[in-house]
């Protein structure tokens, strides 16, 4: 039996046996949610916007889809990957299941919950109706899947004008108890006027077992309101990772959503903002330092409606051994949308033969008084500042290092948390293979 | 005042008439309409051609009936019914010509409305024409100054009968009969188109050229062109085209193909105007080209394009660049207009060592029309050094036009250096506003920027070209600043 009919057939008793409520108006959406998954199936490298990407090894495998139980896990064995040097809120979830041991949740000055005690309880029905699955695409197959799926994530609800003290961490960790699970997270934020919140997430394998993730989050963010998003993907390379972040903005609110891919099998990552109002920020940062046979594919689109907005957009990559990436992004600027500012950047460095890069920058304009631009690099490191560093009894590993580091640096300069950037800049350190020798 | 101008300037725009517009009543041999096997047979009898090529066109129809037509375009229109076409149309000649006296006068009066004469003063001009005419070559020029150089210029039915070795031995090579589904067409029904072979060496001493025209309606114009350039040459080929108004789409399918062998060059450059359709969108001709060009060692091609006719086109001429050191280029004006759609670019595939390719395209859409640019450039993982630049301009006027960039890069050798820019603007109101000022009126100013705007590209067109270009481009566009 092959993963679509499995998925399919299980369907019922996921519904039956979940506690879920069937009257709802959740129940209809996975009901037609799983029915287009069934019409449209896996996506093939037929379709264009996965002519780079084949999900064909990863569909071989046979995942168990409801992985039993809450793991205990102690905090030892999870705490190199919270980031613990701050106060935070933390949503921590194994194998799926929310742990309410490990995390920290509040309803205090906001709501930082659960998304299944969201999808049940009668004073989130308001929140739930107006937002769930408003903004995630139908014509993809893969949230719908998740939605058709969707039973625990993280729910943050934050009310008009409030300022989010704490960062929050969403983590979702597989413990490998099965040999091959599939997880479908669904996250839900909605951000009110006027109010500020900063989100890291983060996927991590515990084990060596075969994990595929198929995420999706859905971000609302109103009038005046900033949030920042940030998405670290270090994980084992035996686990995937489908991320579909859905942003949707309203007039005058600013959105910047980050990804660092450091490791995995095959990630793809979709990031869609659709702007809904005037004088829109929406910022789009990445960073990808591949190596292996690692597979990073970043599709990202900016829906520019309305006038007087803009878009920001600068993804950096550094392929090394065998490994792929893929960038493909994507500017509409509709007729309505006078004055954009559209600006997007894609630079790649291969270092090694059998690394590939794959790009396709994409605009379509449609409004003449616009600004907009791309700009695509391919290239190597410039062999005369190699030899200008070497020449000054810097070794040549670690010259690489530096330039590379430097190359990386734009991305990380951006990162709001201090904390974060430091965990960052590690990272990207111990990607590279190198000791910066000097604490940042 | 400005306003009013400009007002002006729409209206004359607007009722602004196609120059080529016309339509010539001669004699014409219209092979009845409909597609089917005894269709390609008859052409290939008509041609008389030897029995490897009837076979080779039956295969290539084979092939097309297997096929869909390409949907992946950004562009919308309502499908070419195929049997409703006339595959076969010929201007009727009593007989074979020996001089330029016993042309069918009509002939020559066409010619000379399209400002082509095929007399001294091209003579002057130092340009050899190949004339088609709907489906048939109808007359070649220079035959003689260029015969002595040992160069070959004729129309490929005539090829295939003087020098069928060569044209065996590359015809579909470049772009096979299995291409794609309007390749595999004009391999099957393809009636004329020219044929050209420099031997090793030679500079050809004048550029070549190519004059399409469709006349008779209801018929399709599917010519093939094959360019041959031996060692060490060197060859400019020219091209133009034209088409009567009509309201129904008229069907203009061909295939070029070159060959760039060690050390040589060439040079293609089309200057495509095709009637685009009237200002509502109605007739104009599909034009639905398969070009490629394929680079042996050191050896360079550059295309060179300004579209701004066509009620749809869909063109990529691409270079394959094999042998090491070799040279592609493209240089692209695509312009549109009223209902025009423009889905054009390149493809620049790199498999030598120390390969080159720029890729200069400027897109400049007006009215209701879509301009798309749509490129790859691919390195694959065994050319060594390949560089490539790239830059896409689009330049906006109205907010009712679209202008849309699909660039596709392929990287899979660490030593390749590529880079690719892409801007969208409008014409600025300061740069107006600052030509207003010095006394220049809105419509000069226009001019005068788009032409700036398209320099590098107009720069690279042999001089006769280039100031037939900036014309085409004055009257594609006057007036449409809103």
């Amino acid at each position: 039996m092959d993963l679509k009919e499995k998925l399919i057939s299980s369907f019922l008793a996921f519904e039956n046996k979940g506690g879920l409520d069937l009257d709802s108006n959740v129940h209809t959406l996975r009901l037609k949610a799983i029915q287009n998954f069934e019409n449209e199936g896996f996506p093939s490298k037929k379709d264009e916007e996965w002519k780079y990407t084949s999900l064909k090894p990863l569909l071989k495998h046979d995942f168990s889809l409801f992985p039993s139980g809450e793991k205990s896990v102690g905090f030892k064995n999870v705490e190199k990957y919270l980031i613990n040097e701050i106060e935070s809120y933390k949503l921590i979830f194994i194998d799926g299941v929310f742990s309410s041991f490990l995390s920290t949740t509040t309803h205090d000055e906001c709501d930082v919950c659960v998304l299944s005690s969201a999808l049940t309880k009668p004073k989130y029905k308001m929140v739930v109706d107006h937002y769930f699955n408003t903004i995630a695409k139908e014509n993809n197959s893969l949230s719908e899947l998740n939605t058709a799926f969707a039973k625990e994530g993280a729910f943050i609800n934050i009310p008009k004008n409030t300022i989010v003290q704490k960062p929050i961490q969403i983590i979702n960790f597989s413990t490998g108890s099965e040999k091959e699970v599939l997880l479908q997270p669904r996250n839900l934020v909605v951000v009110g006027e006027n109010s500020h919140v900063q989100i890291i997430e983060r996927h991590q394998n515990l084990s060596q077992n075969t994990t595929l993730t198929n995420s999706v989050t859905e971000i609302f963010v109103h009038k005046r309101a900033i949030v920042d998003y940030y998405k670290i993907q270090n994980d084992t390379d035996d686990s995937s990772l489908i991320d579909s972040t859905f942003v949707s903005q309203k007039l005058q609110s600013v959105a910047t959503v980050n990804t660092y891919s450091f490791g995995g099998k095959i990630i793809r990552n979709n990031l869609e903002f659709q702007q809904e109002g005037e004088h829109i920020n929406s910022n789009l940062n990445g960073i990808s330092i591949l190596n292996n046979k690692q597979h990073v594919d970043n599709h990202t689109l900016v829906n520019h409606k309305f006038p007087n907005c803009e878009s920001h957009e600068l993804y950096k990559g550094i392929y090394s051994d065998k490994s792929t990436g893929v960038f493909n992004g994507k500017v509409i600027v509709q007729q309505a949308a006078q004055k954009t500012n559209a600006f997007q950047q894609n630079n790649n460095i291969l270092l090694d033969d059998g690394a590939t890069i794959n790009a396709k920058p994409q605009l379509e304009i449609f409004a003449d008084d616009v600004k907009c631009s791309h700009g695509c690099t391919i290239g190597q490191l410039d062999e005369s500042a190699l030899f200008y560093m070497q020449s000054r009894g810097i070794p040549k590993e670690s010259a690489k290092a530096l330039l590379l580091y430097a190359f990386a640096n734009d991305v990380v300069e951006k990162i709001k948390i201090p904390q974060l950037k430091t965990r960052i800049t590690k990272l990207i350190a111990k990607n590279l293979r190198v000791d910066l020798g000097f604490e940042l | 005042m400005n306003k009013f101008t400009e007002d002006d300037l729409k209206k004359e725009l607007e009722t602004k008439e196609y120059e080529y517009g016309f339509y010539t009543d001669i004699e014409a041999d219209k092979f009845p309409v409909g597609l089917n096997e005894d269709v390609v047979i008859a052409i290939s009898k008509k041609k008389n051609e030897p029995e490897w090529m009837t076979k080779w066109r039956l295969e290539a129809f084979k092939v097309w009936k297997e096929m869909k037509e390409p949907e992946w375009a950004n562009v919308r229109y309502k499908k070419p019914k195929f049997q409703d076409i006339s595959f076969y149309s010929a201007p009727i000649q009593k007989k074979t010509l020996d001089s330029l006296d016993e042309v069918d006068p009509e002939l020559l009066k066409t010619f000379e409305k399209l400002g082509i004469s095929i007399d001294e003063q091209k003579r002057l001009s130092n340009v050899a024409v190949d004339i088609v005419i709907d489906s048939v070559s109808v007359a070649t020029t220079f035959k003689k100054t260029l015969n002595e150089r040992g160069i070959i210029f004729m129309p490929i039915s005539e090829a295939i009968q003087e020098h069928p070795e060569l044209v065996k031995k590359y015809l579909g090579t470049i772009v096979p009969t299995t291409d794609n589904f309007y390749a595999a067409l004009n391999s099957a029904v393809f009636s004329d188109g020219s044929f050209c072979y420099i031997p090793k060496g030679v500079t050809c001493p004048m550029e070549l050229s190519t004059y399409f025209r469709i006349n008779e309606g209801g018929t399709g114009q599917f010519e093939r062109t094959l360019v041959i350039a031996d060692q060490g040459s060197f060859v400019s080929y020219l091209e133009g085209c034209t088409a009567p108004a009509r309201d129904e789409n008229q069907l203009h399918a061909a295939v070029v193909e070159l060959i760039a062998l060690d050390d040589a060059e060439i040079k293609y450059s089309t200057v495509q105007n095709w009637y685009p359709g009237d200002k509502e969108g109605k007739g104009g001709v599909y034009n639905f080209v398969t070009k490629r060009g394929l680079c042996e060692k050191n050896a360079k091609i550059s295309w060179t394009q300004v579209e701004t006719g066509s009620a749809v086109t869909w063109k990529y001429p691409s270079c394959i660049l094999k042998g090491d050191n070799s040279v592609g280029e493209f240089y692209s004006i695509a312009v549109t207009n009223n209902y025009q759609q423009a889905d054009t670019g390149t493809k620049m595939i790199h498999l030598g060592n120390n390969t080159k390719s720029t890729i200069i395209s400027k897109g400049i859409s007006a009215g209701k029309s879509q301009n798309s640019y749509r490129g790859l450039v691919q390195i694959s993982p065994r050319s060594k050094n390949a560089r490539n630049f790239s830059q896409c301009d689009s330049l906006l006027m109205g907010d009712q036009c679209g202008a849309h960039t699909f660039p596709y890069i392929e990287c899979k050798n660490k030593t390749a250096q590529i880079e690719h820019e892409a801007t969208t603007s409008k014409i600025g109101e300061d740069q107006l506003f600052y030509c207003n000022q010095r006394g220049i009126n809105t419509e000069k100013a226009i001019a005068l920027i788009v032409n700036g705007f398209s320099k590098e590209v107009l720069n690279k067109l042999p001089m006769e070209f280039a100031v037939e270009a900036q014309k085409l481009l004055e009257i594609s566009l006057e007036g449409s600043v809103g």
